[in-house]
């Protein structure tokens, strides 16, 4: 439904993207992961033709995003970064104007408007001025406008910024829901988010694709060695070295303000029970030990800090550092 | 409905429920009726002059001394005041991020364009249309030649028409609405000084060529009830051409 090929964009001689590619199923919903200024926005504006590539193609539903662009703008909707909303009028003759502008007929905009403003609960300020709004009904009447016309591909530029918890959860339920029947691009810098909502994850950082893939198997890839944390209520001096000592245990960092030692450990051991066995016997006083799974924050930073190709299968990763270990 | 009808309609619901529309229209209003004011004043002071002098009731010709003056003096208060009208049309868009809305939706930018043109131009020809009162009031009173006012409001629409479409191209050559009502006052201005230019370089080629770019003299003629293809073609054109410059430069900026 969506394929983007080799797409780069240069602002004179800063490059935002960098020969970009990926491509999207139909009924897909697939996250863009980011860091600020990685370049998500600038590739959702191509994809919407509101701006040009430099180099590459975009497709949306087989209509090139450069030759095309009303075939395109007809096929989806679209959130950018910051709601495109005019405080002076009403959420219902705001509603109202996009429809037309969509080329919507009146039978059918009233039909779209009542699904959308059930659909973001939007009821009771139908009829209120959008300047007047709070933070979190402006952002719905936002995706408002990008669903009204009900259109086969979305493009959502940080879809849940400013609203509640209740209502992140909400909106996470409605996306999905979209799911099947809508091919669904998001941008977002909240990992949980992805993993909730997406099928497929794309990170880029600075300009580049550093990974796809689905969330679970982009962390369980990434990992390559077993954490456990160990604290100890009386670490004697040189704790750090007698661990390392330990058969299996390849590093270990030393505690943060938090007091916790951080043991790397071989993949595919489970050394807790030598560490516990260890700790005890020599009377130190162990207060907690837990194994650390890697989150998708962890992969999302290792990736983004390690300029690294990471996509296909089996790529090499580098040692993470101890101040992205410690996060 | 068609995205121009669209756009043209949320636009004049916008400057309806803001102050621009009520400012404007007030100011132009007060200074269209002083102007009218002093120069009714002026020929009555005539008036009584030429009837000391010759002793009897003399006619005097209120298009002269009324109504062109007024044109005149209007055409250039419009100046200043139209650029407030325009100045928000496309930065107001580009500021508030609503730009991306109307560039992702399918609607060509030459619609845009035609459309926020059309919905202060409207609003132009309305506050224009009010003026009548004075020339109507003038009527019960005294009479005059109807023609030379047909040709003036003529005159003001389509100089109107063109400073309109200055506007909406400084308007959309900034995000920021003051630094875009300045650029509009200095490209008329300019435009304006033009025909003093061509006075002092005298009556050679050039000198008539920069006489012809400025809008005083085409709009001098046509307010004295002459109706010259060749000024209705300078205001068309001049206003066609603000337009598509307006659409090259909201269409280049994609490319920044």
């Amino acid at each position: 439904m969506i394929e983007v090929q080799d797409v780069t964009k240069r602002y004179g001689d800063h490059t935002a993207i960098e020969r970009v590619t990926f491509s999207v199923g139909k009924g897909e919903v697939l996250a863009f992961l980011g860091p600020n200024g990685a370049g998500k926005t600038t590739t959702m504006r191509i994809l919407t033709c509101f701006m040009p590539a430099t180099e590459g193609v975009a497709r949306i539903a087989g209509y090139d995003c450069f030759e095309q662009p009303l075939e395109v703008k007809r096929r989806i909707g679209y959130l950018p970064e910051t709601p495109p909303l005019y405080h002076e009028l009403t959420v219902q003759e705001y509603l109202t104007f996009v429809g037309r502008l969509k080329g919507m007929s009146a039978e059918n905009l009233r039909s779209g408007l009542d699904r959308v403003v059930e659909r973001l609960s939007l009821g009771e300020v139908r009829q209120r001025l959008i300047g007047n709004l709070s933070r979190g009904y402006q952002q719905r009447v936002g995706l408002a406008q990008a669903l009204l016309h009900n259109p086969p591909v979305l493009i959502l530029d940080e879809p849940t910024v400013g609203l509640d918890p209740k209502q992140i959860i909400e909106i996470r339920e409605l996306i999905k829901s979209l799911a099947g029947s809508h091919t669904v691009i998001l941008s977002t810098h909240i990992l949980p988010e992805a993993t909730a909502v997406c099928q497929r994850v794309v990170i880029i950082n600075a300009g580049r694709i550093v990974a796809v893939d689905r969330p679970d198997r982009l962390s369980a890839r990434l990992r390559r060695s077993e954490k456990i944390s160990v604290t100890v209520k009386a670490p004697p001096a040189g704790l750090a070295e007698r661990f390392r000592a330990l058969s299996g245990v390849q590093s270990v960092f030393e505690p943060t303000d938090t007091g916790a030692f951080l043991l790397e450990c071989e993949l595919g051991r489970d050394l807790r029970e030598e560490i516990a066995r260890f700790v005890v016997e020599n009377g130190w006083g162990l207060l907690e030990l837990k194994t650390i799974s890697m989150t998708l924050e962890d992969v999302f930073l290792r990736l983004t800090q390690h300029e690294e190709g990471m996509i296909g299968e089996g790529a090499a990763v580098s040692t993470p550092s101890e101040e992205q270990t410690r996060v | 409905m068609t995205p121009v009808h669209a756009i043209l309609a949320k636009e004049l619901r916008s400057y309806f429920v803001s102050p621009i529309v009520y400012a404007v229209g007030a100011v132009f209003l007060l200074i269209f009726g002083i102007l009218s004011y002093v120069f009714v004043v002026n020929a009555g002071n005539q008036a009584v002059r030429l009837m000391q002098i010759q002793g009897a009731a003399a006619q005097l010709n209120l298009n002269d001394l009324v109504l062109r003056p007024t044109f005149s003096f209007t055409a250039v208060f419009l100046m200043l005041l139209l650029p407030i009208l325009t100045m928000r049309t496309f930065a107001e868009e580009r500021k508030l991020r609503t730009f991306e809305l109307l560039m992702t939706s399918p609607v060509g930018i030459n619609e845009i364009v035609v459309a926020k043109f059309l919905s202060v131009y409207l609003i132009f020809l309305g506050l224009l249309a009010l003026t009548g009162v004075v020339p109507l009031i003038l009527s019960l009173f005294s009479s005059f030649d109807w023609n030379p006012i047909f040709t003036g409001y003529l005159a003001l629409a389509l100089l109107g028409a063109m400073f309109l479409a200055t506007g909406v191209l400084a308007s959309a050559l900034t995000e920021n609405q003051i630094v875009a009502a300045f650029l509009s006052f200095g490209l008329l201005i300019l435009v304006w000084l033009l025909g003093g230019l061509g006075n002092v370089l005298g009556d050679t080629p050039i000198g008539n060529t920069i006489g012809y770019l400025s809008f005083i003299e085409h709009f001098d003629r046509l307010t004295r009830g002459l109706v010259d293809t060749k000024d209705l073609v300078y205001y068309l054109s001049g206003t066609l051409l603000m337009l598509f410059l307006a659409h090259r430069v909201v269409e280049s900026q994609r490319w920044k």
